[in-house]
């Protein structure tokens, strides 16, 4: 018997970020403290109420099925997925089932770990439709009324739906991470899993081959709602393991028994078998007649083409060039986002020095940004003024250790409230003296004072210890507090040497 | 010259010389709803007041000089199918019993701007599902030239109000014939617009790629006047077509030269009544009379219709009618177990026998397996019979054929007889799989003095064709000018 191999596609849904809904102009925002505040007769589903297509949003969704390297189909309409459920008004979700928007492309990943490896997930398809409602169940035990709320009725989805590329739970994970990043690139959706604006369902199974060379699968199970993408990665592991147990136990294989719906209990952390509604449902699609069908004409392809931006993984491949970065430091930066991203980019060029703009981005300013629970859009040292600051260093105007206080100053109380600028970064420098002393004689006289007043030390360099002038230097710095360190060991050292 | 009885186009001039006040008019309407509706049954639903309020408001907006839409102070029965906001609409369904909606159909909105009184809403077959108007919940509409006698549907509400004199203009709507029908059986002219010519935004639907909205009135000039009302693009509905609209009530008064006319052979066969062939024979002699020329054509798909007809309009209703499931409006059963058993009871009470038949007939025809061999392959014989259409236009300017293979037959006679019902649209229903328009005009009256109607169906957006064609034959007769005596 072989290793397993598993084998995993998952089906991603994404609200898209327009303004209204995707058949109606109620607002799409999210709104759960108001209830059925943004409806209409069209989304309420009242008789007589018809849909009509929000551009914007099929705009959305070419985007991303460009970015994701798809066809786009030249002709695509609307169907009708039937089934009763209180969230969906109509009694039917406007979907779209043989003629998707999209279909046949891939998103390029890196394969978990440090091996470098680059791993093509193929994309099967992508395709429009509206989001339901939501019930609220009573969760007293009561047993009164469950409510229904219809804010979310309506709002555009894309549905992405991976070929089973990924081969284990880590892989799913770096899938949906790079995922997320795209679509956050491109600004089609905020992806906030919380607020369920970026929900996934998993497939999963396993692949063995027996001594005697027989292929064998084990039954196809979809884990459903996973709501983080920790849980999408620990879900999966638990399948592995179940499902391998499972084969064991009871010899099943794909086929010999139907795909089965499961819940994944993140407490318990355990995936359970659920009675889904839509478990050997017929959903009779049919197009809708109250859509037409849209046609997609090639000067449309280049206006959505025309506003595409960089993608991600291009961005990290031109940025470790221009930069000079690492693979690892490209991709901390272009994974915390598009705006970190320019924001990076904003300093290098301002400084000049890609590697230590690199450094201070990474390092200090997102250790601030976290401590501070800021978005880089929200952080108060902006790219200029972080670029002026480094700027200096690049000119030898301050040391970095200088530039440190500065922008530790920069973020303390005295600033908070007033836009920081560079001329904050020349009053700091100017009131703790850090500006780098490049007046030799002021240098050479202090120089003087010290090996003065320390014979001992002088005596030791003399007589062979060379760690004995790391004292006379920092007792220099320690009264001319802006002096390039270098500057003045060399001046120390040509001093003692005499 | 009395209110009642005038023309539309002839109570407009009354008011727009003053010499009848709109509420002085509206009055006159609602008083002979009071007196005959009894017996007619045609309306559902009337607000005296707010019918009276709408009359003033019209009249002072005449005495204060300011300009009045084509309409003006003219009263409109509305089908119980569409939409008025503030007033109930329950497609004669126990579903929809007290349903009020919030917002008005597109056409309620034009009716409004253009200064209509709305009178009532009126009687129809169930969510229009039928052809007699007897499959209301609420009440069985009679014919008003014989009450023992349907009205045809499913706008016989409609129909039978302005054949009585219980409104000057109605509307209705068609899916297979709903306007034509009963416009040829109670001897009034119905028109079904193009697919696409009227919004369909507020009317609820049954099979939302057949079903128009159109008027009914007691002669051809009042449709053309109707729907110049109602016709227009409309943002709101994505089947709606932006194309312009002629000035029908201007245009209708010119007469066609050497207008062609075509007889598709499929159309005289067994089982079409004596009398109705040969009235329409005799409205082809004249038109042939005026310089027309009769020429005979094929349509060699047309005897398909009814059964293409009845796999794509349920399979529409029964995704259409999937909203009324008791949860969020409508009927909800007041004794049930669970979700499952919440959804059937309230939809097992609330939906009539036809209603349930069709909505079965459709979800059969879309379920997995049989979706190819029933809808799927409806749809590709609905695209020959237009191919046969637009075959035909190419040698024809309209195309003249029965309303109905009878006149209109006995209330009860078709209930136990689904089949036999359905034939009754047998003339009308290409029109709707085909999207074009059609008009019915009243060309006769057999021996028991019932109606006779003529069909005239045309290309695409001709609707102004089919109008100035069908009162070039209403100048030569005067079959629209009788009226029945309801009693
Ligand atoms: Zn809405």
């Amino acid at each position: 018997m072989s290793s397993p191999t598993t084998i995993i596609g998952l089906e991603v849904h994404v609200q898209l970020q327009t303004q209204s809904k995707i058949f109606c102009g109620c607002s799409s925002a999210y709104n759960p403290t108001h209830p059925n505040a943004q409806t209409c007769p069209v989304c309420l589903g009242l008789p007589g109420s018809l849909p009509v297509m929000n551009r914007r949003a099929f705009e959305l969704g070419v985007k991303t099925a460009i970015a994701l390297n798809c066809d786009i189909a030249p002709f695509t309409k609307w169907d009708r997925k039937q089934y009763y459920y209180p969230d969906l008004p109509k009694g039917y979700q406007i979907s779209q089932f043989d003629l998707p928007f999209s279909d046949d492309g891939f998103l390029e990943i890196d394969a978990p770990g440090d091996s470098g490896e680059k791993r093509r997930i193929g994309i099967i398809r992508a395709h429009l439709e509206e989001d339901a409602g939501k019930n609220m169940h009573d969760e007293s035990g009561r047993g009164t009324d469950s409510q229904v709320d219809l804010n979310r009725a309506g709002t555009p989805l894309l549905e992405i739906v991976s070929q089973p590329d990924l081969r284990s739970p880590a892989e799913a994970k770096a899938y949906l991470e790079e995922l997320k990043l795209l679509l956050t690139y491109l600004e089609v959706s905020d992806c906030n899993m919380q607020e369920g604006s970026l929900r996934c369902d998993a497939n999963v199974n396993l692949h063995m081959e027996a001594e005697d060379g027989q292929k064998i699968a084990t039954p196809i199970v979809e884990v459903k709602n996973l709501n983080s993408f920790r849980n999408v990665e620990l879900a999966l592991e638990y399948e592995v393991k179940r499902q391998l147990e499972q084969w064991q136990k009871t010899g099943q294989t794909l086929g010999e028994v139907a795909k089965e719906t499961r819940g994944f209990d993140a407490a318990r952390g355990v995936t359970f078998a659920q009675r889904g509604k839509e478990e050997a449902s017929d959903y009779r699609y049919f197009p809708d007649p109250d859509l037409v069908p849209v046609t997609v004409s090639s000067a449309f392809l280049d206006q959505v083409r025309e506003s595409l931006c960089e993608f991600p993984a291009d961005r990290r491949k031109r940025m470790a060039v221009a930069y000079q970065l690492s693979d690892y430091d490209v991709r901390v930066i272009v994974d915390q986002g598009r705006a970190f991203a320019n924001y990076f980019e904003e300093v290098a060029k301002l400084c000049s020095d890609g590697k230590q703009a690199s450094n201070w981005v990474t390092q200090d300013v997102l250790r601030e940004m976290n401590e501070r629970r800021l978005t880089i859009d929200e952080f108060p040292i902006r790219a200029a003024v972080l670029g002026n600051l480094l700027e200096r260093i690049t000119k030898k105007q301050v040391t970095i250790k200088s530039a440190r206080e500065v922008f530790v100053e920069l973020l303390s109380e005295l600033h908070s409230r007033t836009p920081i600028s560079a001329h904050h970064i020349d009053q700091i420098i100017a009131e703790k003296g850090l500006a780098l002393v490049t007046d030799t004689g002021e240098l050479e006289r202090v120089i003087g004072e010290v090996i003065a007043k320390n014979p001992k030390a002088v005596a030791d360099f003399q007589s062979g210890k060379q760690a004995a002038v790391g004292a006379l230097i920092g007792q220099v710095m320690k009264s001319v507090k802006g002096a390039d360190p270098q500057k003045v060991r060399e001046l120390v050292v040509a001093k003692l040497r005499g | 010259m009395s209110i009642i009885g005038a023309t539309a186009g002839e109570l407009l001039q009354r008011l727009e010389r003053g010499d009848v006040s709109s509420v002085e008019a509206t009055t006159a309407y609602l008083d002979a709803i009071a007196l005959n509706d009894g017996r007619v049954k045609a309306f559902l639903h009337v607000d005296w007041d707010h019918a009276i309020a709408q009359a003033r408001a019209i009249d002072e907006k005449r005495q204060r000089g300011e300009s009045l839409g084509i309409l003006g102070g003219l009263p409109v029965a509305v089908k119980d199918v569409v939409c008025t906001q503030g007033q109930p609409t329950t497609c004669a369904s126990k579903m929809l019993k007290g349903f009020v909606p919030p917002y008005d159909a597109h056409v309620v909105t034009r009716l409004k701007t253009s200064d209509a009184v709305l009178i009532g809403k009126t009687n129809m077959d169930e969510f229009a599902m039928g052809s007699s108007t007897e499959n209301s919940a609420y009440q069985v509409t009679r014919n008003p030239w014989d009450l023992e006698r349907t009205p045809g549907g499913s706008s016989g509400g409609s129909a039978a109000a302005v054949a009585a004199s219980m409104a000057p203009l109605a509307l209705g709507t068609d899916t297979g014939g709903s306007i034509r029908l009963p416009a040829g059986y109670c001897g009034v002219v119905g028109m079904k617009p193009t697919y696409g010519r009227v919004s369909r935004f507020g009317l609820v639907a049954y099979g939302s790629s057949l079903d128009q909205i159109g008027p009914f009135a007691n002669d051809v000039a009042g449709a053309a006047l109707l729907l110049e009302a109602l016709a227009g693009y409309d943002r709101r509905d994505s089947t709606s077509v932006d194309t312009p609209v002629p000035q029908y009530s201007r245009t209708v008064e010119e007469p066609l030269a050497g207008v062609r006319i075509g007889i598709a052979k499929e159309h005289f066969v067994s089982g079409l009544d004596r009398e109705v062939e040969s009235s329409v024979r005799a409205g082809l002699d004249v038109y042939k009379s005026l310089g027309a020329e009769i020429k005979e054509i094929s349509l060699p798909h047309s005897k398909y219709a009814v059964a293409v007809y009845y796999i794509v309009a349920p399979s529409e209703a029964s995704s259409n009618l999937a909203r009324y499931d008791g949860v969020h409006y409508g009927h909800r059963a007041a004794q049930f177990d669970n979700m499952i058993d919440m959804y059937s009871a309230s939809r097992g009470e609330g939906f009539g026998a036809e209603v349930k038949r069709r909505i079965m007939l459709g979800t059969y025809a879309l379920s997995a397996g049989y979706y190819d061999a029933y809808y799927l392959k409806a749809l590709k014989v609905r695209r020959l019979i237009r191919n046969d259409f637009d075959e035909a236009f190419k040698s024809v300017d309209v195309i003249a054929s029965p309303v109905a293979p009878t006149p209109a037959f006995k209330i009860g006679e078709l209930m136990d007889d689904p089949l036999a019902m359905y034939l009754s649209d047998i003339y009308t229903i290409s029109a709707n799989l085909a999207g074009l328009p059609g008009i019915c005009l009243p060309a006769g009256f057999s021996r028991n003095n019932l109606p006779i109607g003529l069909q005239l169906l045309g290309p695409p957006f001709e609707e102004e064709r089919l109008l100035r064609t069908a009162r070039m034959f209403e100048c030569e007769t005067d079959f629209h000018k009788r009226r029945p005596t309801v009693e």
